[in-house]
């Protein structure tokens, strides 16, 4: 028995031994990188697909894209963007930092964490794929064209003939068997891998966010799986869901992929309150505010979610009923939503705000998810949405979420915990650049495409005619595309340059309070050479204030 | 740590800056809303969804208005709330160091917070509710037009069952008069993939999806030619599925239906083309009532020449367009369903020629 569980190291060179490492690791925080590196190459892919629709869009009558392109374009922007960056880059932090914060040695189940990785990693490169498929590779190959939502009908054989749907379908079930392993995960972990004395009331916000999320992939992404397994079957296998002339059903689609679909956007969003509500704090140089009530807002925002889907649908022809039903579903989020920002606001009050780059990143989210918030209000009075919904409007409002939100919140956690990860820090400098020309560039482009939406203006159109007043808004936004992608390079510089060259971190770096800056920069295999015991839920602040602590007071 | 008398006295300036910023803001949204009124908006675009011309555009237009000021007075507190507390609250130059003191939270805060919102969303929620019902239940009057729209892959048919005929992407529709409203009723339906209904002065939009038939309708108070365009992704040509709607006064919407109710027009200087319709299979997809032609895949052609446009919108119909779509169709909109059949260029000519009698 002993000899079998005991690995006999063979002799390899140094190369292949790191490589090995890497793709053989079970280590939570190795992980955690291969995830936030993966995000970050498919960033820079969706980026770019962003700046050719963006080119195409600038003028109406363009012609430098092909309506089929461009339909591609946007598929496998909005399926990058949701599956390959968002949700990858969230958990690569939250693989990261969860053990870290809760004084764990790794997450409760590392293969299936490693597992999850590699079925995420899988199907972003299978949906790639399709580039490399059939076609010219100029027109997109055999890339789907059907949307990231793909409605029924249009991918049934008779309008999607070839294979680009089948991409998009296996891409996203192979993915979201990945996903739904790191639910399981984060959820084991939060319960049941916190150091002595961190009680569920002890923990950060990190920790209570991340696990909500994890319960939240469980519910949300089982449907969407199973509405993929029935779509294979629909052009496969003969059955008829969603075939209108066998007497299927496409509204069932849209049900099943919105059930999953709005869950979805606050998976994503959660995790960035998480960044929020741990940076916020240190840069305020104050406790969070209200710490039950946030943590109670996160679990409403959670239940609540899950039952406001149809306010994707209100243009589908609901009864008036079911139309007001979701109407006031999706106005009730509104109030734990509200609840986190008033939190956050109190949290900045009364402190001494350091303007460090993760704290301008944060900031700024604030400012913009408050927009994001109340046009999202506007969406869901139903009547405003039968003029907004599938049109500019909606794009912007969710850009505003997903970039000036989450995109914004991640480059806050990189500036903050970069440090952490690899011992050095990231270049103010470079960051301050970064920061504010990414702010020019994201209100460039996102705050004028509310424009054309209020003016008629559908989305998915890879044209437009002259004469509509679309134009000039267009080219604002086009031209803020070119601020993004300064941004981000400079983003992308900072990080290789800094890797290298960056000062020394230290292992606390800004002075914080949570578990992981209490061991070096970067964390050893292990991470704490011995498992720490908390009072509170800063236990940095009671050992560097003995005579004040925290746990006097909660 | 100035624990407790700190944080009284903090939450206290909270509370009055909260106070002072609402009276500021009322005050501007109170101007702003009225400017928003008076403004017409209707020259930046034709399909300006704040220039309603029809009462479904226009409650939605009076609930947005409302919605837009309760969100922007929230905008305005909030963000005042925020900029402040981001300036008020920077670490100074000068700063002695210490840790400011830490306010772990406030019951009555987070309950102001709480309640506030909430009262917030029942009035949000009220309004809104009230308009769903007056525009989705509203009862379909006896001698209202009634048309059923078909959407297709990537044009629009119309049928007018009252009348017993059909036409293809020029809805033609009367004027409504408040002290004699004529409303048309639309009956929503796919013949492929979804679609959906959109034009912004009229009204919200409407999906058609096969398999779930919708109903919207639009009575619209001014004459003109209303645009839109389909606005549920339908394929490779979905942003060439532009709407057209003619608002006419009621004795030019009889004019037309008569017109329209009529046999296509047999000018026999054009029998090569009519004969080319059949031998190249034309008819297999088009109509063209008073001809064998029955065919129901794509636009009727009975009365080509009555419409303005061609190809769903995109093109006028001009004697050189129509002969350039039927050279190629999918050169002329990428995607476009009609195939592309082989014909000489004197062919091209006969059959523009008998096309260009169907007046």
């Amino acid at each position: 028995m002993a000899t079998d569980s005991i690995a006999i190291p063979l002799p390899r060179t140094a190369s292949r031994s790191v490589v090995l490492d890497w793709l053989c690791t079970v280590d939570h925080k190795k992980i955690g990188i291969m995830y936030i590196v993966y995000a970050l190459i498919f960033l820079v892919i969706m980026g770019c697909e962003a700046i050719l629709m963006r080119i195409q869009l600038a003028r109406p009558e363009s012609t430098f894209l092909n309506a089929e392109a461009f339909n591609r374009l946007f598929t496998m922007h909005g399926t990058t963007g949701i599956f390959f960056v968002a949700m990858p880059m969230l958990f690569g932090f939250g693989n990261y930092f969860v053990p870290l914060m809760i004084g764990a040695r790794d997450m409760a189940f590392p293969r299936v964490n490693a597992f999850s990785f590699w079925m995420t990693a899988f199907g972003g490169i299978l949906l790639y794929a399709s580039f490399f498929s059939g076609g010219s590779l100029l027109h997109g190959g055999s890339a789907p064209a059907v949307g990231w939502f793909a409605y029924a009908p249009l991918t049934a054989p008779a309008f999607s003939p070839g294979h680009g749907t089948d991409f998009w379908i296996l891409a996203l079930l192979v993915a979201g068997v990945g996903s739904i392993g790191a639910g399981v995960n984060f959820v084991a972990t939060v319960l049941c891998m916190r150091c002595p004395g961190m009680t569920l009331g002890k923990m950060p916000l990190f920790a209570w966010m991340n696990l909500v999320t994890g319960a939240m992939v469980l519910v949300a992404i089982s449907p969407l799986t199973a509405a993929q397994l029935m779509l294979i079957g629909d052009r496969f296998l003969g059955s008829h869901f969603f075939d209108p002339a066998a007497g299927g059903q496409p509204v069932m689609w849209m049900h099943f992929f919105w059930i999953f679909g709005h869950p979805e956007v606050y998976i994503l969003i959660i995790p960035s309150f998480a960044f929020i509500s741990e940076i916020l704090p240190v840069f305020s140089r104050k406790a969070i505010f209200g710490y039950p009530a946030m943590v109670a807002a996160t679990a409403g925002i959670g239940f609540i979610s899950l039952g406001v889907w149809a306010h994707h649908m209100f243009t589908v022809g609901m009864p008036s009923y079911g139309n007001a039903f979701f109407v006031l579903t999706t106005m009730v989020v509104a109030v734990p939503t509200g609840i986190k920002i008033f939190n956050w606001l109190a949290t900045l009050w009364g402190g001494k705000i350091r303007f460090a780059t993760p704290m301008l990143f944060c900031i700024a989210f604030l400012f913009q998810f408050l927009i994001g918030g109340l046009t999202g209000i506007m969406l869901a009075t139903a009547p405003f949405d039968w003029q907004l919904h599938d049109s500019y409007f909606v794009v912007a409002h969710f850009h505003y979420i997903i970039v000036g939100g989450i995109l914004f919140a991640i480059f806050a956690a990189f500036y903050y915990w970069f440090p952490k990860m690899t011992g050095r820090m990231l270049s103010e400098t470079l960051g301050k650049w970064h920061f504010w020309i990414m702010v020019i560039g994201f209100h460039l482009t996102f705050d004028f495409m509310h424009v054309p939406g209020l003016l008629g203006m559908p989305r998915r159109i890879y044209t437009y005619q002259a004469g509509r007043g679309w134009g000039v808004w267009n080219m604002i936004s086009s031209i803020g595309v070119i601020f993004q992608a300064a941004a981000i390079l400079i983003f992308v510089y900072n990080l290789v340059h800094s890797y290298f060259k960056g000062a020394l971190a230290g292992n606390d770096p800004w002075d914080a309070w949570t578990l992981e800056w209490a061991t070096t920069s970067p964390p050893p295999d292990y991470n704490f050479d011995a498992v720490p015991v908390v009072r509170s839920r800063r236990p940095l602040w009671d050992i560097k204030h003995p005579e004040d602590p925290d746990w006097k007071y909660e | 740590m100035i624990l407790s008398g700190g944080r009284g006295l903090r939450t206290f300036r909270l509370a009055v800056a909260v106070r002072s910023a609402w009276r500021a803001c009322a005050l501007t949204l109170l101007c702003a809303s009225a400017s928003f009124a008076a403004v017409n908006p209707a020259p930046l675009s034709p399909t300006n969804i704040f220039a309603p011309e029809s009462t479904p555009a226009r409650s939605i237009f009076r609930i947005s208005g409302f919605v837009l000021e309760i969100t922007g007075a929230i905008f305005v507190v909030v963000f005042s709330l925020l900029a402040y507390a981001v300036f008020k609250f920077r670490e100074r130059k000068d700063d002695d160091g210490h840790e400011p003191p830490q306010v772990y939270g406030s019951n009555q805060m987070e309950l102001a917070w709480t309640v506030l919102p909430v009262l917030i969303v029942v009035v949000l929620f009220l309004s809104t509710a009230q308009v769903i019902h007056r525009v989705q239940d509203a009862r379909e009057p006896a001698d209202a037009v009634q048309v059923t729209a078909v959407g297709h892959q990537f044009w629009w048919s119309y049928e007018y069952p009252q009348y017993h005929f059909s036409t293809a992407n020029e809805l033609h529709v009367p004027v409504s008069d408040a002290s004699d409203p004529t409303p048309t009723y639309l009956r929503l339906l796919s013949a492929d993939v979804d679609h959906s209904f959109w034009v912004p002065r009229l009204a919200g939009k409407t999906d058609l999806i096969p398999n779930h038939p919708n109903t919207t309708w639009i009575d619209p108070h001014q004459v003109g030619l209303y645009l839109g365009q389909c606005a549920q992704f339908c394929g490779t040509s979905h942003a060439n599925m532009l709407l057209r709607v003619y608002v006419q006064t009621p004795d030019d919407f009889q004019r037309w239906v008569h017109a329209q109710e009529q046999p296509a027009v047999n000018d026999p200087s054009v029998v090569l083309g009519r004969t080319l319709f059949v031998t190249k299979a034309c008819f297999a997809c088009h109509t063209i009532r008073g001809t064998i032609a029955a065919g129901k895949v794509g636009p009727d052609l009975t009365h080509l020449m009555s419409r303005d446009t061609i190809a769903s919108g995109i093109l006028p119909n001009t004697p050189e367009n129509l002969r350039r779509w039927i050279r190629d169709p999918a050169a002329v909109k990428e995607g476009a369903l009609m195939p592309k059949v082989d014909m000489t260029d004197e062919q091209l000519n006969q059959i523009t020629a008998y096309l260009e009698t169907l007046k």
